[in-house]
């Protein structure tokens, strides 16, 4: 693994137990550092917006990206279509921390994901099981979150893929070396990085959630589950009092095993935003990508 | 003797990590009450901006330097740096620039050389730098004739990330030269 993927990693380690939080403008990205972000991640639109809007969904302006960076001291991230290797370089130019390959943009190749080790800038990228991790990671990815199903304020597809990772990997450490050569072809990874996950029992890279995540509770929840940290998009930007908010989900994320403390901070919040139920979806993002 | 490391945000579990390979009983810090069972503290790397906002906010900030005062050892890296810098907790006469070799893509390692340590592989992440030293605190070691280890009585301070190297070399400094404690070498 190249230097600058470790540097990548060192800096995903530095992040850890923190929130990371949308903003589409350098207003909001204000408002997300004064409330405790450990990073935002600049965006076009955010996620329950691109769903309701619908039509494609791009990179963000680079002069909102420009702005966003000069109104923060803390790390900036951007997204980019999946596959758009283009639109990456141009984030690169652009000196932000980390690029995320996201799948609640359009994608831009139907055949192949960026291939990130070709790059000094470090990647997160979405999963929703072991496989399609260990793919992202074996193409130079330094963190991996959860897909989960961004824009609906409903928790539930980021359990169930933090949860099948993390499955899939009690299921192959007690599994015969047959079955795990087996798991790796057909997942196309390798051999020695899937023996590497088995021996330390967990993603070689610092593992965070995202995609629905909408309450303090719903952070404390994914922290109890092993999650190292928390993106949190539409959850901040469409409840009733951003600011509040956005402090509520880092006091809960930080003091996630203190239920007395949770409680307190998400009194008074105002309505979070409104949800949807997965099954009435006429879209699922965390079905982009492979 | 129990070490505690501050685990409001950032790579705590490194740190921790770190004491357990050296057989040192350590405590994740999140609260008054944890932190007053801790003989020494280390704060590590992550987001200043983060930790400085939940420290003053839990009010640990104050315990820290009242515990300072009596004398409990302190090891800041990166940004833990900066919590102890005087623009911050002012446990340390140093003032520091935050991020002040750029963004992520200027993060690097370089071999610094350390006094009575030997040269190590130095990991630097949108470090911070050491723009003063006062008189009486000691640098153990530059980069580019930048300060990037120093020590002043119980607070040793790294503007780079020991935690990430393999060596604990940093860590068996700080408990035996700043905290006086016996560690199996």
């Amino acid at each position: 693994m190249s230097n600058q993927n470790t540097l990548g990693e060192n800096l995903a380690a530095m992040l850890k137990g923190g929130v990371i939080m949308d903003v589409v403008n350098a207003k909001q990205a204000r408002i997300a550092e004064n409330a405790g972000a450990c990073a935002v991640m600049a965006l076009e639109r955010v996620p329950s917006d691109i769903r309701r809007d619908g039509g494609v969904a791009r990179m963000s302006n680079p002069k909102l990206i420009k702005e966003i960076a000069e109104a923060v001291s803390i790390p900036v991230m951007a997204k980019v279509r999946i596959g758009h290797t283009a639109e990456a370089r141009v984030l690169e130019a652009l000196n932000v921390d980390f690029i995320d390959e996201s799948e609640v943009l359009t994608p831009a190749d139907p055949f192949d994901h960026i291939a990130k080790s070709d790059f000094k800038i470090p990647f997160v990228c979405g999963a929703t099981n072991l496989g399609e991790g260990l793919r992202r990671i074996d193409e130079g990815a330094a963190m991996i979150r959860t897909k989960g199903e961004a824009g609906t304020g409903n928790v539930v597809e980021a359990v169930r893929h933090l949860k099948m990772i993390k499955k899939q990997i009690a299921d192959l450490k007690s599994a015969s070396k047959t079955d795990r050569s087996v798991f790796a072809e057909t997942e196309r990874i390798p051999v020695e990085l899937l023996d590497r996950v088995l021996e330390i029992g967990r993603l070689p890279v610092v593992t965070f959630v995202a995609g629905g995540i909408a309450t303090p509770a719903d952070a404390a929840l994914m922290m109890s589950l092993g999650a190292e940290g928390v993106f949190v998009g539409s959850g901040i930007f469409k409840s009733e009092d951003p600011a509040k908010t956005a402090e509520a989900i880092v006091q809960a994320t930080v003091h996630f095993e203190d239920a007395a403390l949770v409680a307190k901070v998400s009194e008074g919040l105002g309505d979070a935003m409104s949800g949807q139920n997965i099954e009435e979806l006429e879209t699922t993002l965390a079905s982009r990508g492979w | 003797m129990v070490v505690g490391v501050l685990a409001l945000q950032g790579d705590f579990a490194e740190h921790i990590n770190i004491l357990h390979q050296l057989d040192v009983d350590s405590l994740e810090v999140r609260t008054i009450d944890q932190l007053e069972q801790c003989d020494a503290l280390i704060i590590p790397g992550g987001e200043s901006t983060v930790m400085w906002k939940l420290l003053t906010e839990t009010g640990i900030d104050q315990v820290i330097i009242k515990k300072a005062r009596e004398g409990m050892p302190i090891l800041g890296t990166c940004a833990g740096a900066i919590v102890l810098s005087d623009s911050h907790l002012n446990l340390i006469d140093i003032t520091v620039e935050r991020n002040a070799y750029g963004s992520q893509l200027q993060s690097f390692t370089d071999r610094i050389s350390i006094e009575n340590i030997g040269e190590i592989e130095a990991i630097f992440i949108r470090a911070p730098l050491i723009t003063r030293a006062g008189d009486d605190v000691s640098i153990l070691a530059h980069h580019k004739e930048n300060p990037v280890f120093v020590h002043k009585g119980d607070i040793l301070v790294a503007t780079f990330h020991p935690e990430l190297q393999e060596s604990c070399c940093i860590h068996k400094y700080f408990l035996s030269e700043v905290a006086c404690c016996s560690i199996e070498a």
